[in-house]
């Protein structure tokens, strides 16, 4: 039992690592935009796709491929902020958002289904397949290469963030988006910017959660659901706050599997956040909400 | 936005004699094409898409009714559908009641279970605002979904749940179900349009205009929030019970169905947030619009791709919605005509208003 909760435990950090990396696009976009990207579980679908596809046809490695993916998805990122998100206006802003987002998630979708119909895919490769043995347990390397590229990309998200002019603006504008703009910056080139960064880094968890799931176009459902627990358990727009809510939220999951029952983990996992949000209603790392309107 | 609110302005060029008793008209007009519709189409393939599109009218309005008024968004009410359908399989399972008409008196039980699920969860969620009340009622949902698969003893799991089956023949089957779905979805439009024009409505829209100054000034914005989600779990729980008894077969996908959360709030968009008429309209489109696009493209992901297609585009022209968009059009064509005609000069809206109103309102006239 002790073993197992122990393994739990690791499975849990490593897993949450990447699921902090799928979160950390949203809640940044949340943090800059105040909306709600309901197409970031299709963004990981995609993604996953798209590296089965260099997989597949091209016999690049997954991880080698996220030198076309990353930057592909950052494009697909600007362009769905430039061509609907831009486009609200200001009134009911983030009501509209939530369905002009799902409206283009159903869309991808859509075109997902056409080109690989809904049978489940899986990438394949050598550490996917073999695990690495330590203290009595053993641990499929794809979740530590996983943990280990979450670390490196959150490190890299984090020094774009606070080393960079660009995340220098991002920051202002998360901080106050009127205050930004009346200093120079531009709004809408950050705004691109985010969801751009948002939609990329999402890349690379799209590709670990295709090596360690097996997906279909109908996957993100359940995956935006997730997310969305995630950044709110995290406090909403706080990025640190997204990779400990994962942590937590993916290791309470797993222990839940081993001491209860496995069909009960699923359950607490969105248990967690009503429990959480009951303490405090702006999640962990949260700030005062603003007042509505 | 344009609504009619309790106390609307006499002013308005939309409420001159001739209108109303159009708008009187057509709405006579409607019930009674609602009511002949299975005669006039007695076909059942027909039928069952006007039926569906009679519960998706009963559940985005009850949608509305508390999301569209209070601007909550709220995308969990599966939570209501399933639990009256379940609340409803349960009970003919346990009473061992066989198929028949008088099977649909025990709808509004159904309904009335729903409700008193609400309270724990309105209790819950709305502890929170804005975003977070959107995904906690997400999170909430995928609880009771999940519930629903584990709590074999009240669900039995996947392996779904068997509900009677009334001995109608074929073709008028469907009628029974018809009926039912109409009276269900009457009752919601009764409801909302009772509460848009009582007090408790207008404290509805003070909650959504600004929730800390209505509370200022002395709405019980907890007490009348909690009400209103409960009303609106009662008919959604009502729909979701004829949804099981009609379907003779329940499964934790099918009640718990998450695409339904989002689905009627896009109906009540469509047609035209917080007014009553929206959602009807929105749900009379998008029901056979829906059915008929996985009828003519099976299969592949084209009908999800118009779909979505579809939506981007109403919402980037009709951003607030059809009804809204239209009557704004309209009172524009009206005012200009008004103008023109040596008429006494229109009452401006914000003096029409009493003070009150306008201060729970937060002085915006919309």
């Amino acid at each position: 039992m002790g073993t197992q909760i122990a393994k739990a435990v690791v499975d849990g950090v490593l897993t949450g690592g990447v699921y902090a990396l799928m979160a950390a696009g949203l809640t940044l976009i949340f943090g800059v935009m105040q909306i709600i990207n309901i197409a970031q579980g299709i963004f990981v679908v995609l993604a996953a796709y798209l590296s089965y596809v260099l997989q597949v046809h091209l016999h690049i490695d997954p991880f080698i491929g996220l030198i076309v993916t990353m930057p592909l998805m950052f494009v697909v990122g600007v362009v769905i902020e430039w061509g609907f998100i831009r486009r609200l206006k200001a009134q009911n802003r983030s009501a509209l958002s939530i369905l002009v987002t799902f409206a283009v998630a159903i869309v991808i979708e859509g075109i997902l289904t056409q080109f690989f119909s809904a049978d489940l895919k899986t990438l394949n490769a050598w550490y996917v397949e073999k695990s690495l043995h330590v203290f009595g347990f053993y641990l499929p390397y794809i979740y530590l290469l996983g943990f280990v590229l979450a670390v490196v990309l959150l490190a890299a998200l984090f020094v774009f963030l606070y080393r960079t002019r660009a995340g220098q603006s991002i920051r202002a504008s998360v901080q106050n988006r009127t205050g930004a703009e009346l200093i120079g910056i531009n709004i809408n080139r950050v705004s691109a910017i985010t969801f751009g960064v948002g939609a990329a880094v999402t890349a690379a968890g799209g590709m670990v959660f295709g090596a360690t799931n097996s997906f279909n176009p109908n996957s993100g459902y359940d995956l935006i659901s997730r997310l969305l627990v995630i950044i709110v358990l995290g406090g909403l727009g706080s990025i640190g706050g997204a990779l400990i809510a994962s942590i937590v939220a993916l290791v309470i999951e797993d222990v839940t599997a081993v001491v209860w029952s496995p069909i009960w983990a699923s359950t607490m996992f969105f248990a967690v956040l009503v429990v959480v949000l009951l303490v405090r209603p702006n999640g962990l790392f949260g700030r005062q909400e603003a007042r509505a309107q | 936005m344009a609504q009619q609110r309790a106390g609307e302005p006499a002013h308005d060029p939309l409420s001159t004699p001739l209108l109303r008793n159009t708008r009187r008209a057509v709405l006579v007009a409607a019930l009674i094409l609602a009511i002949l519709f299975p005669f006039l189409f007695p076909n059942p393939a027909i039928t069952s898409v006007a039926m569906f599109t009679l519960l998706f009218v009963g559940a985005s309005s009850a949608w509305n009714m508390f999301s569209g008024f209070t601007g909550y968004m709220a995308l969990g009410n599966a939570i209501f559908y399933g639990s009256g359908a379940y609340f409803f399989a349960n009970l003919t399972a346990h009473l061992n009641l066989k198929g028949s008409i008088g099977l649909f008196a025990l709808v509004p039980l159904a309904g009335v279970f729903a409700g008193f699920v609400a309270l724990p969860v309105g209790w819950l969620a709305l502890r929170t605002r804005r975003h977070t009340f959107v995904v906690i009622t997400i999170a909430i949902f995928f609880i009771f979904q999940l519930l629903a698969y584990n709590l074999r003893s009240l669900t039995n799991g996947s392996s779904g749940m068997q509900l009677p089956i009334p001995p109608w023949n074929a073709q008028t089957y469907n009628d029974y179900f018809y009926t039912a779905s109409l009276v269900v979805a009457l009752i919601a439009i009764g409801l909302a349009w009772s509460v848009r024009r009582s007090n408790f409505g207008l404290e509805l829209l003070a909650v959504r205009d600004d929730e800390d100054r209505a509370r200022g000034l002395g709405v019980h914005t907890t007490r009348v929030k909690l009400a209103t989600f409960a009303l609106t779990g009662f008919v959604t729980g009502m729909c979701g019970a004829i949804y099981a008894y009609y379907l003779g077969s329940l499964y934790p996908p099918f009640a718990f169905e998450a695409i339904f959360d989002v689905t009627i709030a896009l109906m009540a968009f469509l047609g035209g947030l917080g007014s009553v008429s929206g959602p009807v309209i929105g749900a009379l489109i998008v029901e056979p619009l829906q059915q008929y696009l996985t009828l003519k493209f099976t299969g592949g992901g084209l009908s999800l791709i118009m779909f979505g297609v579809l939506f981007l585009v109403v919402i980037r022209f009709l951003p607030e919605g059809i009804v809204p968009s239209l009557g704004a059009q309209l009172r524009k064509r009206m005012r200009q005509k008004a103008e023109v005609s040596p008429s006494p000069p229109p009452v401006k809206f914000k003096e029409a208003v009493s003070p009150r109103a306008r201060e729970v309102n937060g002085g915006v006239s919309r």
